[in-house]
């Protein structure tokens, strides 16, 4: 049976105590600048407020911003990327997207640990140093990112003998230390820009069946940065994603195991899957199947859609009740806007099938194929060297 | 009926007798001393909530409760037991941190695993054996998974997509319109002096200096790349 988000609605809604709400952590950010400790990258320009878990109001920039790419995103899920990009580009917000980034190497640190607090923190500074160099703001694609780098906010303002070692690290480098107003996760801007994306809005999605995962790294690590609206849920949980898609006109559709992570497990999607491919499927595809019968699972983190997507494989050789398209809340935006779905939203890199999904949407894929394959030809035979942004809006 | 592992977990019977307490009690110590630590375990209720929440309880005797209760109780074997035995299995996905105590168990683990790897304890070495190429890409590429990592040999389960993708690996790259995504054995085009920037940040933090710990030939591999282009740079690490 399914639970329309409709009848979560009617439930007692979230209610804060304002006894119990955590400090601001812009008091300490702010302060600490005011002692020398460090600067802040303020947000400038036109923003959007979106409401966080303990009601704070949260500064979205519009435009102007810095991308600060994901590993997972780019290599395996290229367009994920992509449609982030895309999205932006027909909304008119200019953006830098850097060489001078590194990953946030907090997949290596969740899996291995062969990091620590300090060369974490240098990572993340160094990186938000190369925004503020450029002048525009950072915007975070990965969710875990989005949450380490959120950690090591918490830890940096905590711990003065970190700021130090950290301060160290950075003057080796010609760097200050720079902390931005606001940690933005992309698809914070996907939620704060539902209204002007769904205006843009070429395809239909009404009728299409949505099932949401919540990413942990996104509202479980400091929890008090994430989005929760009391419109939604009555704001007992995260807002992200499931505000996009509804504004979009899809219905989404709850299901018991919503909290649960997607068995990522950080070291386990890449030495030890037999755990990942079991809980991603019995706790999660599975759950939505029964409980929901999706037509599409959206989600907003690089390892949650790589799981989701990539575990099906195996199971279905099991037997097992799975078979349904995951991809970015950015995809599903991207594609309701007009994009392709092979030039721009790359779904050739996914596993489970999305082509019932696309008729549905009333996509012709076989023709999409064919003119993204005639492109490649185009590639292959030396006409043109990449493909442009031009190129795949023809 | 209780497994047998499960019973090797009970506190008598914690093993590891070849290992003196003295150098247990000193890897406890070095976990609790890191500076995150007091944030991270304030005591335990017992409550069980960041278990129900535990996406690795589910498929391992392992548990996010007993990690807490061990490190609150300052169970020096235990704790020691669970270094080499449970965290490895933590899908550090922090679901744990509903804990109403404020706990933080997975955070933890993070540290245990850190102090772990310090010492090239067996757990680390075991479960970082295949990990390696990751550490490499990483810490050398600045960018941790590579298109080029899509192989069908290496991701079987994944199906023939993957297949595809590797056939096809240069094309379709080429195809991405951002331009800093026409790489293949890296996530995306890194600037050199980025990449110079970060093996400073390996050096100077200590981090590059763990890997000695549990993979000597890796980190003989790293070091020389990276004092090489820092050489290069005029930079001495």
């Amino acid at each position: 049976m399914t639970i329309p988000v409709a009848l979560l609605k009617k439930k007692a809604t979230f209610k804060r105590d304002p006894e119990r709400v955590p400090e601001d952590f812009h008091e300490e950010l702010f302060r600490l600048e005011e002692e020398g400790e460090w600067l802040v990258d303020r947000v400038t320009g036109p923003y959007v407020e979106v409401p966080t878990k303990y009601g704070r109001p949260k500064k979205v920039p519009k435009g102007h911003l810095w991308h600060h790419k994901s590993c997972g995103q780019c290599g395996h899920i290229p367009g994920y990327s992509t449609s982030i990009f895309w999205v932006m580009r027909k909304l008119g917000y200019d953006y830098n997207d850097p060489r001078d980034q590194t990953s946030c190497t907090a997949w290596n640190y969740y899996a291995s640990a062969t990091s620590n607090a300090a060369a974490q923190a240098a990572v993340a500074l160094r990186n938000f140093a190369a925004a503020k160099e450029t002048g525009y703001f950072p915007l975070i694609h990965c969710g875990t990112s989005y949450g380490h780098y959120k950690e090591v906010r918490e830890e940096l303002i905590l711990y003065p003998e970190l700021r130090a070692e950290v301060r160290k690290v950075l003057a080796k480098l010609g760097k200050e230390l720079v902390m931005p107003e606001e940690i933005v996760h992309y698809s914070e801007w996907f939620y704060a820009m539902r209204d002007e994306i769904a205006s843009e809005q070429k395809r239909d999605m009404k009728g299409i069946a949505v099932t949401v995962h919540p990413a942990c790294h996104y509202y479980k690590l400091v929890e008090g940065d994430a989005i929760y609206d009391p419109d939604i849920y009555g704001g007992q949980r995260t807002a992200i994603v499931t505000g996009l898609a509804e504004a979009l006109g899809a219905e989404v559709r709850s299901y018991s195991t919503w909290f649960d992570c997607c068995g990522f497990g950080f070291r386990h999607i890449l030495v030890q899957r037999d755990f990942t491919r079991s809980f991603a499927t019995m706790r999660k595809i599975e759950v939505m199947k029964e409980e929901a019968d999706p037509d599409v699972v959206l989600t907003h983190d690089t390892g949650c859609v790589t799981t989701l997507d990539k575990s099906q494989f195996a199971a279905k050789a099991h037997g097992r009740n799975v078979g349904v398209p995951v991809m970015s809340e950015a995809q599903f935006a991207a594609l309701s806007m007009g994009a392709h779905p092979y030039k721009v939203c790359q779904l050739h890199w996914h596993s489970a099938d999305y082509r019932p999904l696309l008729e549905k949407m009333g996509i012709d894929w076989e023709k999409a194929w064919a003119e993204f394959e005639a492109e490649v030809k185009r590639l292959e035979r030396g006409e043109v060297e990449f493909l442009t942004w031009d190129d795949v809006d023809a | 009926m209780a497994t047998a592992s499960a019973l090797l977990k009970l506190d008598a019977a914690a093993g590891f007798d070849d290992v003196s307490y003295e150098e247990k009690a000193r890897l406890f110590d070095e976990v609790r001393a890191d500076l995150r630590y007091p944030e991270y375990l304030y005591g335990c209720y017992e409550c069980g909530i960041c278990v129900a929440a535990c996406p690795s309880a589910r498929f391992y005797d392992f548990s996010p409760r007993r990690i807490a209760q061990a490190a609150a109780r300052e169970d020096v074997e235990l704790v020691y037991q669970q270094m080499q035995e449970d965290i490895w299995e933590c899908s550090q996905c922090f679901s744990c941190l509903r804990c109403p105590r404020g706990n933080n168990p997975g955070g933890v683990i993070t540290i245990m695993r850190e102090v772990a790897v310090n010492n090239g304890l067996a757990s680390a070495r075991q479960a970082l054996e295949g990990y390696s190429r990751i550490i490499y890409k990483i810490m050398s590429t600045g960018t941790q998974v590579s298109p080029d990592m899509l192989q069908p040999d290496a991701f079987p389960d994944w199906g023939p997509e993957v297949k595809d993708v590797s056939d096809n690996l240069a094309l379709w790259r080429k195809a991405l319109p951002p331009e800093t995504l026409h790489t293949t054995s890296t996530g995306w085009d890194v600037d050199p002096r980025t990449l110079t920037e970060l093996y400073v940040i390996w050096f100077e933090t200590g981090a590059l200096e763990m890997i000695k710990e549990v993979d000597e030939g890796l980190y003989t591999i790293l070091e020389e790349i990276m004092e090489e282009r820092l050489e290069e740079e005029g930079i001495t690490p």
